[in-house]
């Protein structure tokens, strides 16, 4: 267990809990499981390439990844979403038809080679961690996990929209009883939760590169993830994230040819136990 | 629900069998091999979609793993033709017992949890076996995947083949049709409508859930064993979760709790892909349309429908004589 390797497994950690967080705020609050996240995570990558390329400036295309993944998950709520409200399946099943159409959409559009979103001088190279030099891109995508985790701490436990999308995941019909529009919060988390989708892909798109498959590897960890911390729980999702970026790691270099066992084993095996996983509530 | 054969007289649903026997009894003279093969096609994929719809119509547990279990069973057959040198039909009885014994293993991690909750992880356990196939290349070939050559002989002649799978196909549809009429299946429905009422009517709800997968996965292993004959060849995307989806969406269309919608949907769904495909690679952006499109405006599927507007209309019948 080198501390490269542990860094690596830290780091992939952190992509993820970005990509996830979205995922589960998404679930956990309006109940929907977005199977789309993943080819909007994949979006969030191209747009955030195609400006980065175009205008040279990294900030921007981080900027217009998020803000244009926000703009698709309003368009996706509220063009076909709010038709089959309050029905599980169809829900799920929707999304999984919306992310086939997306991907193969982002494969015309930019075609099945592999791209990686360019990053700025800045980042590249590797710094010097303790004992070994670590590329200072990966350490960047660790700090603005972490830094997501605590503003997403903040704005839940802090804001008033925080209270509200809290109260919201435990009752919904309550909160909207008490006199507050529930479907604005609704709306403003589905964006809030594409937005970290997009983030993720910018972010990603240097990371692990972006290619026509990339959609569904990521959708499958946030998956993992999401049931192994529970729906809807923010430390979930980063003890998910963290339990998943280590296993990934560690069962590539142990087991290469089942790395996909290592990690998809023991979260069958928890769920048999916790079927709700660590820290889900049943409602 | 949409249990069609309980409302029609006798001699409806004979005639429509005889109907339904003579059809596929004159498509091998009729059908060049190329449609004929098609046909074989659509006969093979209503398995798959009816053993999704014993789960999902007659469960209530919507899974996502049945191309995981459908391709298991066609990697065995064609690995133990191939490696272990067996006759083919002991290979077909491997196929469908490894996709058996696959589905209890599923079953058990899987039959506590309902609703959104088991397509997540069924959708999971299905990508493992992705992953597995995928990742073992020394085994499974990686993405090459494995070639066979189980057409010998008889087997060749696509009319000979065509009627072991319509043969096989109408046996996995009267086994299912039984199994949910049966006293077991109507506990099923049972505990589709109501898991908690059927619990405190003292039936066992885990036992009939892990069975109903394990019957599904039994035939979903079916399908696959007879589909490694068909397709001499699989690779990791026979058990990718496009198959999955694809199984499931035939039982949509068809009609979710009809069984026979299945072979609609199958049939749809085959002929729509080979249509689209000779206009446009963008066959996934339609699958996904149709998908969206049927969740939309037709989650009760084609059958469904039918069988909604005719009860309405002997309903209207039966009101105003």
């Amino acid at each position: 267990m080198s501390v490269f390797q542990v860094l690596n497994g830290l780091t992939f950690a952190a992509l993820l809990f970005i990509v996830a967080s979205g995922f589960t705020l998404i679930f956990g609050l309006l109940r929907i499981v977005n199977l789309a996240h993943g080819a909007l995570y994949l979006l969030g990558g191209y747009i955030g390439l195609t400006v980065a390329t175009a205008t040279g400036s990294y900030l921007l295309s981080g900027i217009a990844a998020m803000a244009g993944i926000a703009l698709a998950g309003l368009l996706l709520d509220q063009t076909l979403l709010r038709w089959v409200k309050g029905h599980d399946l169809r829900q799920v099943l929707l999304t999984l038809g919306v992310a086939l159409v997306l991907n193969d959409l982002t494969l015309v559009i930019w075609g099945g080679d592999t791209f990686s979103v360019p990053i700025p001088s800045v980042l590249q190279g590797a710094a010097n961690v303790g004992s070994v030099f670590y590329p200072k891109f990966r350490l960047f995508v660790l700090g603005v996990g972490i830094l997501t985790f605590i503003c997403l701490w903040l704005m839940l436990n802090k804001t008033r929209l925080g209270a509200l999308i809290r109260a919201g995941v435990d009752d919904a019909e309550m909160v909207e009883a008490s006199g507050i529009n529930i479907q604005r919060v609704f709306l403003l988390t589905f964006m809030l939760g594409s937005a970290l989708a997009g983030l993720g892909g910018w972010l990603g798109g240097a990371f692990l590169t972006l290619y026509p498959s990339a959609d569904s590897e990521i959708l499958v960890f946030s998956m993992a993830v999401v049931i192994i911390g529970g729906r809807g729980s923010l430390i979930g999702a980063a003890v998910g994230s963290i339990l998943i970026g280590m296993l990934n790691t560690f069962g590539q270099v142990w087991f290469p040819e089942l790395a996909y066992f290592v990690i998809f084993g023991p979260m069958a095996l928890l769920l048999a136990f916790r079927p709700l996983g660590l820290f889900g509530r049943a409602t | 629900m949409t249990d069609g054969e309980r409302r029609h007289p006798a001699w409806v649903s004979w005639a429509s069998s005889v109907g339904v026997l003579a059809v596929l009894a004159t498509l091998p003279f009729v059908l060049k091999s190329y449609h004929l093969g098609i046909a074989t096609q659509i006969l093979i994929f209503a398995i798959l979609a009816m053993s999704i719809d014993v789960l999902a119509g007659f469960s209530g547990r919507t899974p996502l793993c049945h191309g995981a279990i459908f391709g298991t069973a066609t990697y065995f057959v064609i690995y133990s033709v191939n490696i272990w040198d067996l006759p083919l039909p002991a290979a077909l009885l491997v196929g469908v017992a490894a996709a058996t014994v696959l589905s209890a293993v599923f079953a058990i991690l899987a039959v506590r949890v309902s609703g959104v909750y088991f397509l997540l992880l069924t959708l999971a356990l299905g990508l493992v076996v992705w992953g597995v196939c995928l990742r073992w290349s020394q085994v499974t070939g990686g993405e090459n995947g494995l070639r066979g050559d189980l057409r010998r002989g008889a087997l060749a002649d696509i009319k000979v083949f065509y009627a072991i799978a319509a043969a096989t196909s109408l046996f996995a549809y009267i086994a299912m049709r039984r199994f949910v009429n049966s006293p077991f299946g109507l506990t099923l429905r049972g505990i589709r409508d109501s898991e908690s009422r059927m619990a405190s009517l003292g039936y066992n709800v885990t036992l009939h859930v892990f069975l109903a997968f394990v019957v599904s996965g039994f035939f979903a292993g079916l399908a696959g064993s007879i589909y490694a004959v068909f397709n001499n060849y699989v690779s990791p995307s026979a058990v990718a979760l496009p198959q999955s989806v694809q199984g499931l969406l035939m039982a949509i269309v068809g009609g979710i709790g009809t069984l026979v919608g299945s072979y609609v949907g199958a049939a749809l769904i085959i002929m729509l892909e080979l249509f689209v495909s000779a206009f446009t690679e963008r066959w996934q952006i339609v699958l996904g349309s149709v998908f969206v499109a049927i969740m939309l405006f037709a989650p009760e599927g084609i059958v469904g429908k039918i069988n909604q507007l005719t009860r309405r209309h002997s309903q209207s019948k039966n009101t105003n004589p």
